[in-house]
């Protein structure tokens, strides 16, 4: 049910290796006996926005969260089979976690800032990581907040708690958390469903901006945002990929009986 | 959908209003007034032991009792002794069971499997809690007093006090710990925070009112305890402020238990003027308690 790789000429295959950010590959994953995985085998691109859809309990969340082993954190996960990131698995036992999750930044369904000033959330990253400089973080908020498109609104109020922002740019602030610790990839884990349609409006145009620098995996529950915002989408159902393709294909002229069914809104 | 609702209504039986309504209501009010009455009797028996108290211990409370030490004549007798003796337990017991409480609790609550034997901790800590502070007076006589030998000092007895308000501590930091939102410390971990990192930026902050609160009511609970204290053989005649670590102490309830044994009635006023004195620092600690718990309470 894995969609196939157009054939491609030698040197092209070559090219489009090195821009392979992700490769999973017999990926299965049990909540303890439930498989909510089943042998996923997926590449996301560079500097693409790739979309995961399909209706709630199909696994598409724990595919993200898998991406960055957050699902490590739930202790009767098992996990089996190979997620390579730039060539390397991150089941690996000498993978480190940590460094993982520093070029692979995530944001949450619901806004998580911390209970801290708008600058605290924006250096906590880079806090962690040894930087301390006060100038250098000075100049990390600003270019975040910006990259956030968040800057304007909040420039002068810096040192307020997080807390006073409004849902959608805690969520942006949330965003600027993630670009501060200049990760190589984002992971969305349906960022805009705790949102209104403005708000969910701008976070929308951001990704879209946002994929020039970084490679982004976006989760959602909702089609045509998948439609506006991604190169590549992927369909899930009961753990498994039904069809992936570019967006406007599958979009277009889906494959599958049951990729047409859930675009064209009979169930899901 | 107008169907569907007659129906709806007709399948439920008509209820006889009058009769049921009357009877649900006395019951009602006859459950008020219990109430109310237990409240009212815990009230009334405190305000009786307080009325006795201050009638009986403000003529002894004046500036010299709080500077004299103990003495055979209950005018001149002061509590200066107990006083500084129960801050030198404290100044021990504090940050003892402080650091060993709440690492316990995070070493629980972030670090531990789940399993059967953190499971048995658990367990046992919620146990220790209820064990009679007498029991706890025995475990310092012989550890601290005896095997360490540390004899009968401020460092032995603060540090069996450590131990019997050690399991309240844990547990209130516990809770404390566990009501961090997970939304938080998974932001934490996902920018590549190690747990430390994340414990100590992230879920101490936010759970410290709450660890505080636990601490400062658990010391209030070891500045009245007397048992444990006897025990190991705290002394009830101090005419001497202690020097150091190692010195012999009392604290407030045991002179107060000292004074309250006398036969002179006048003894049992200056008895009387000592509980205030206590009353009013557990006061103090409590307000303090509610007073960082309602400052730092945040909302997530």
């Amino acid at each position: 049910m894995i969609a196939e790789k157009a054939p491609k000429q030698m040197q092209e295959e070559v090219k489009a290796e090195e821009k392979i950010v992700y490769r999973a590959e017999q990926l299965n994953l049990w909540y303890g006996e439930d498989q909510a995985l089943k042998n996923i085998d997926m590449d996301i691109q560079e500097n693409e926005v790739t979309a995961i859809i399909g209706p709630s309990g199909c696994g598409k969340s724990t595919y993200i969260k898998t991406l960055n082993r957050m699902t490590e954190m739930i202790p009767i996960v098992r996990t089996s089979g190979r997620v390579y990131y730039r060539n390397e698995n991150i089941f690996d036992k000498k993978y480190k976690v940590e460094e993982l999750r520093t070029k692979v930044g995530m944001v949450f369904q619901k806004p998580n800032p911390f209970p801290k000033s708008i600058y605290e959330n924006v250096v906590y990253g880079p806090k962690i990581h040894g930087i301390k400089d006060k100038k250098l973080l000075d100049e990390i908020v600003e270019r975040s907040l910006k990259g956030a498109a968040l800057w304007d609104e909040v420039k002068d109020r810096l040192k307020e708690n997080a807390f006073g922002l409004s849902g959608g740019q805690q969520q942006r602030l949330c965003i600027a958390r993630c670009l501060a610790v200049e990760p190589d990839v984002i992971l969305m884990d349906e960022p805009t469903s705790a949102l209104d349609p403005i708000s969910t409006l701008k976070i929308e145009e951001l990704v879209q901006e946002l994929k020039e620098n970084y490679s982004i995996v976006i989760v959602t529950h909702n089609m045509q945002q998948a439609g506006r915002i991604s190169d590549k989408t992927a369909f899930f159902l009961n753990g498994e990929v039904v069809e992936y393709d570019n967006t406007d294909t599958m979009f277009s002229s889906p494959q599958d009986k049951r990729t047409e069914d859930y675009i064209s809104g009979r169930f899901g | 959908m107008k169907a569907i609702n007659d129906t709806t209504a007709q399948s439920y039986p008509k209820t006889q209003k009058r009769s049921s309504l009357s009877g649900r209501e006395i019951k009602n009010k006859l459950f008020k007034s219990l109430f109310i009455g237990a409240t009212a009797f815990s009230l009334l028996v405190l305000l009786v032991l307080l009325v006795q108290i201050f009638t009986q211990g403000i003529p002894y409370l004046n500036w010299n009792f709080f500077t004299s030490f103990p003495s055979r004549h209950a005018e001149e007798a002061g509590i200066l002794s107990a006083f500084v003796g129960t801050i030198w337990m404290m100044a021990v017991t504090a940050p003892v069971s402080f650091v060993l409480g709440v690492g316990t609790a995070i070493y629980l609550e972030e670090y531990a499997k789940k399993n059967r034997f953190t499971q048995l901790i658990q367990m046992n800590i919620s146990n220790l809690a209820g064990v009679p502070s007498i029991v706890f007076g025995l475990l310092g006589l012989t550890i601290f007093v005896r095997e360490l030998a540390l004899g009968r000092s401020v460092l032995a007895g603060g540090l069996t006090m450590s131990l019997l308000i050690l399991p309240i501590i844990v547990v209130a930091a516990q809770e404390a710990i566990r009501a961090v939102p997970g939304e938080l410390k998974e932001a934490s971990f996902a920018m590549g925070a190690t747990k430390w990192q994340t414990t100590y930026r992230i879920v101490l902050p936010a759970a410290l009112p709450g660890i505080l609160t636990g601490n400062i009511l658990a010391l209030s609970r070891a500045i009245g305890e007397t048992a444990p204290l006897i025990m190991i053989g705290a002394l009830t005649y101090v005419a001497f402020l202690p020097e150091g670590l190692l010195s012999q102490f009392t604290v407030m309830p045991i002179q107060i238990y000292n004074w309250t044994g006398r036969p002179q009635e006048e003894f049992h006023f200056v008895a009387a003027a000592g509980i205030m004195v206590l009353l009013v620092m557990l006061l103090l600690m409590n307000s303090v308690a509610v007073w960082i718990r309602n400052k730092f309470q945040k909302r997530f």
